[in-house]
């Protein structure tokens, strides 16, 4: 979008972060000025009023003054504290990823593509549709390299690295078709990764979402691959038999982890738990879960997150279109599995460890590689 | 009197053989263990370096020109770029001053007859230029396209360049950087003449000092950085790739302690030059000597734990993110110290405009501007809008070319005639020093704009609503081009027919004024032994200044 200035000097103001970030950006402009004004005339003022008069001129020696020096360190000092107070706050603002979000979207960065799924299933690349005035938040990650998903008329931006989960959030003010760039460099085709984020009136919002239905929300496919594809129900159903841990209701809370200690169980658990499954057992447990490291794809990995967090009642769905999330549908029996699973160690590898390799691959089809 | 005897032996008593015409022949310039020699070949290469930096710089501007990547196809412009950091980075600007200035002039600023360990220092020669060698070659071979700050798991994993070879140039070349950091502490600590006390030190050398200190202990960082770098690349071990079981984020970490430091590499003895300059040339003591002094080594301290700042966006902790803006404002105050003190020598001296010291006056602008913008990205509300944006690209760029490159120009204009014995011209020095002012903004101050408005760095095509501010600073980069060329022309010149310069053209009282130009082989006809403060400028420090008055006459009649 372009401000109608013939030399815009400010993007779109378009997210409820941007006035804060832009009020900070005056104010360091405003110390700016008032330090350079002061400094570039006392420098005129003084080179032309002491201008050399004669060659090679003596003039008196004069030793510092502990008084200026001191003046001139405390007001730095000051303001710049400051800046770091207001800058923390607007910072503080954007790092709080709100924990209700209206609507969540999971983002997969790839050489040099995004790749974006809503909670209700819709999929695009290089665009991100959002409705005005709801919290959005960003679950992302990166199939190869660092990039960063940066919307300038937001005034936000995050890194997105490879092996770890990292969040945004921002809520849209103004309609309108928006930069996104990715702002990290990622190699050949770094500068054409990227599109527009179009920010929609609930109304064209639903409109949009009703006339691109997918087949499958991420928890959906997420339970497909649980139950079928990966086989991960033969140990995690709940039963009072079970091999592996119980997983209803354990998004968000500790868990105590064999040899002492305790983890939360949020999102980088849960994936960290799939692909490198000995590096933290539950307490009660065997080591005995093998890998699925190269056998699930980002995007996977993300719907079975998003299934096991919809096992704890956690569906991050748009309230408008209806809660398309499923409902966690293990049966309610499996609450009764208060007892300590008894590891089974004579067959542990005859079943439901040999997950087919990953099934579909949704290649978009305009790879450039 | 004895000081006059001292500096009388300097001035009057002309040695027949002066450094650059002790021995002709090639082997007495490759195996020579004079100090001055030593800048001379640096002097030689870093301007080679600087030059082609600087054809990769022009490169640059013009694929900017136009929104598509029409003249560059991204590949070559990723590639381009990345050798135009690493080039002028790790080539130029931090071997510039302190092994050019700081060779030729520490030994003479403190009375020496040469540096602490002289071997050592055309060892730290030999090193450089095989670093540089090695990555010439690299770079002939097919070049690297990581930018220069090789992230991984692009550098480790992802990227087909010659990562490797250009990583072993650079990682050779920090042994210099540490040979040469390790010659001036010893030579500061050991060599200094009678009666040079630390606190009549000029400030060059003071900065010289702090710069040593982070280069020996900031290097070998990044050596060790760029050795797990290989081990990953080569051998296949997780240390930084996700997938082996590494961490990306590791890497940033290691490469920016050192990284930041280096910064500090670059801009400190930049600030030892001014300071120098603005003194000289205001035939005043500078204001607040032992706070300029202290605040370069509080810089040095503070580089230290500050490299948090560039990666604000990267995922790190928030509380992580909290301490290191703070530090970063915290920095801020003893760079401003030197502003005010810089300025303040300025009230009531005998200021006058040679071609130094607009160089000087130059770099506070820039320099000003270059901090001052350092503060927007060190909020971290607001860095999270502006990294990885134009804005950090002019931001530098003020620092490292606005600070940095202006003030080693400004030093090579003073110190030429004490290195080459000629006088340049004025008029087209002052020429040169203005040109260079006025690109440089018209280039780098639009990208300030570019960068709030979301212009990402490192883009070979950019949306259409960019082009007007990348017109202008392309139009400002082949002003700045014609700035920087000029001085290789009138300076040439001199060399050939420059009217001699005389030992003081402008009287002054540095020891490095109190030897012939070109000083002699052993720097000083008989060791000096000094009986006066720092920047004394009158007769009482030994300097004959009726004597030069006349002399003046009689040039002009």
């Amino acid at each position: 979008m372009q401000t109608n200035s013939w030399v815009p000097l400010f993007p779109d103001q378009a997210s409820t972060f941007a006035w804060q970030v832009d009020l900070l950006y005056a104010y360091l402009i405003i110390v700016s000025i008032a330090f350079t004004i002061p400094i570039v005339a006392a420098i005129f003022y003084f080179g032309l009023r002491y201008r050399e008069k004669e060659k090679y001129a003596t003039p008196d020696e004069m030793h510092g003054s502990i008084a200026l020096e001191t003046v001139w360190s405390i007001i730095p000092f000051v303001i710049s504290m400051t800046i770091f107070l207001a800058g923390a706050y607007v910072y503080y603002n954007q790092y709080q990823v709100p924990k209700d979000p209206a609507m969540e979207v999971y983002v997969v960065g790839k050489q040099w593509m995004w790749k974006l799924q809503h909670s209700t299933g819709q999929r695009e690349i290089n665009e991100l549709h959002v409705p005005v005035g709801r919290k959005v938040k960003l679950t992302m990650t990166t199939e190869d390299t660092l990039h960063d998903f940066a919307i300038p008329a937001f005034r936000t931006k995050a890194d997105v690295v490879p092996g770890r989960y990292t969040y945004l959030w921002f809520e849209a003010t103004k309609p309108g078709k928006y930069h996104l760039f990715c702002a990290e460099y990622c190699g050949l085709n770094h500068s054409g990764m990227g599109g527009y984020v179009y920010v929609m009136e609930q109304r064209d919002f639903d409109n949009w979402l009703s006339g691109n239905v997918s087949g499958q929300t991420p928890i959906e496919q997420g339970r497909d691959l649980f139950e079928n594809k990966l086989g991960c129900a033969s140990c995690h159903a709940g039963g009072p038999q079970q091999r592996g841990a119980k997983l209803e209701g354990i998004f968000g809370h500790e868990v105590k982890l064999v040899g002492g200690g305790t983890v939360v169980a949020n999102e980088e658990y849960i994936r960290n738990s799939i692909l490198n499954p000995s590096s933290q057992v539950v307490e009660g447990f065997q080591p005995i879960m093998p890998t699925f490291k190269g056998q699930v794809t980002e995007e996977q990995l993300i719907s079975l997150v998003a299934y096991i967090k919809s096992l704890s009642g956690i569906t991050g769905s748009t309230s408008s279109a209806g809660d398309a999330g499923a409902k966690p549908t293990m049966s309610n029996s499996a609450a009764n599995s208060t007892t300590a699973p008894r590891a089974d160690r004579g067959n542990a590898n005859t079943q439901g460890s040999n997950p087919n390799a990953p099934g579909e691959r949704s290649e978009p089809s305009n790879r450039n590689r | 009197m004895q000081t006059q005897d001292a500096i009388n032996a300097g001035i009057t008593g002309s040695p027949k053989l002066n450094y650059l015409t002790n021995g002709f022949t090639l082997k007495s310039w490759l195996l020579t263990k004079d100090h001055k020699r030593i800048a001379i070949m640096y002097l030689i290469t870093v301007s080679m370096f600087f030059f082609a930096g600087g054809l990769y710089a022009s490169a640059i501007r013009l694929e900017l020109l136009t929104p598509a990547s029409d003249l560059l196809q991204s590949g070559t412009y990723n590639k381009v770029f990345t050798q135009h950091g690493i080039l002028m980075i790790f080539f130029f600007l931090i071997p510039s001053i302190p092994a050019v200035l700081g060779n030729f002039l520490l030994p003479i600023m403190i009375g020496a007859k040469d540096l602490a360990l002289p071997r050592v220092n055309l060892l730290s020669l030999y090193i450089y230029w095989i670093g540089g060698l090695l990555t010439i070659y690299a770079l002939l071979q097919g070049g690297v396209d990581t930018g220069w700050t090789f992230y991984t798991p692009y550098s480790t994993t992802f990227s087909n360049s010659y990562v490797m070879a250009v990583g072993l140039g650079i990682f050779i070349n920090g042994f210099s950087s540490i040979l040469t950091g390790l010659n001036f502490i010893v030579t500061v600590h050991t060599m200094r003449a009678p009666g040079m006390t630390w606190f009549r030190l000029p400030l060059f050398v003071w900065a010289m000092y702090a710069v040593s200190l982070v280069m020996i202990l900031g290097t070998p960082v990044i050596a060790i950085t760029v050795l797990l770098l290989a081990i990953e690349r080569l051998v296949g071990v997780g240390i930084f790739d996700p997938s082996i079981g590494g961490d990306p984020i590791l890497f940033q970490h290691l490469f920016w302690f050192y990284s930041h430091p280096a910064v500090y590499i670059m801009i400190l003895p930049g600030m030892g030059v001014i300071s120098e300059l603005i003194s000289n040339f205001s035939r005043k003591k500078i204001f607040g000597y032992e706070f300029i002094a202290f605040s370069s080594i509080a810089i040095a301290v503070f580089g230290f734990l500050v490299w948090g700042h560039h990666m604000f966006a990267s995922g790190q902790s928030i509380y992580a993110g909290l301490v290191f803006s703070f530090l970063t404002m915290v920095v801020a105050v003893p760079s401003a110290i030197k502003m005010f003190n810089w300025t303040a020598t300025l009230y009531k001296g005998s200021v006058s405009f040679d071609t130094p010291m607009l160089y000087a006056i130059g770099f506070m602008g820039l320099f000003l501007i270059g901090g001052l913008t350092g503060l927007f990205l060190g909020s971290i509300g607001l860095d999270i809008h502006l990294t990885d944006t134009y804005f950090v690209v002019a931001h530098f760029h003020y620092v490292m070319v606005g600070g940095q490159v202006i003030a080693y120009l400004g030093g090579i204009h003073y110190w030429w005639p004490k290195m080459t014995g000629k006088m340049y011209s004025e008029f087209w020095g002052k020429i040169s020093a203005m040109l260079v002012f006025i690109g440089f903004n018209l280039t780098f101050f639009p990208q300030f704009i570019l960068g709030y408005m979301g212009m990402p760095r490192r883009y070979a095509s950019y949306p259409e609503e960019f082009q007007v501010l990348n017109i202008f600073s392309t139009a400002g980069a082949s002003v700045l081009g014609v700035g920087l060329i000029m001085p290789v022309i009138y300076l040439g010149h001199s060399l050939l027919y420059g009217r001699a310069a005389g030992d003081n053209p402008w009287m002054l009282p540095g020891l490095e004024w109190r030897t012939s130009s070109p000083p002699p082989t052993e720097n000083f006809e008989k060791s000096p032994v000094v009986t006066w403060e720092a920047y004394e400028f009158g007769e009482e420090s030994g300097l004959d200044l009726d004597e030069a008055r006349r002399r003046d006459l009689a040039m002009v009649s």
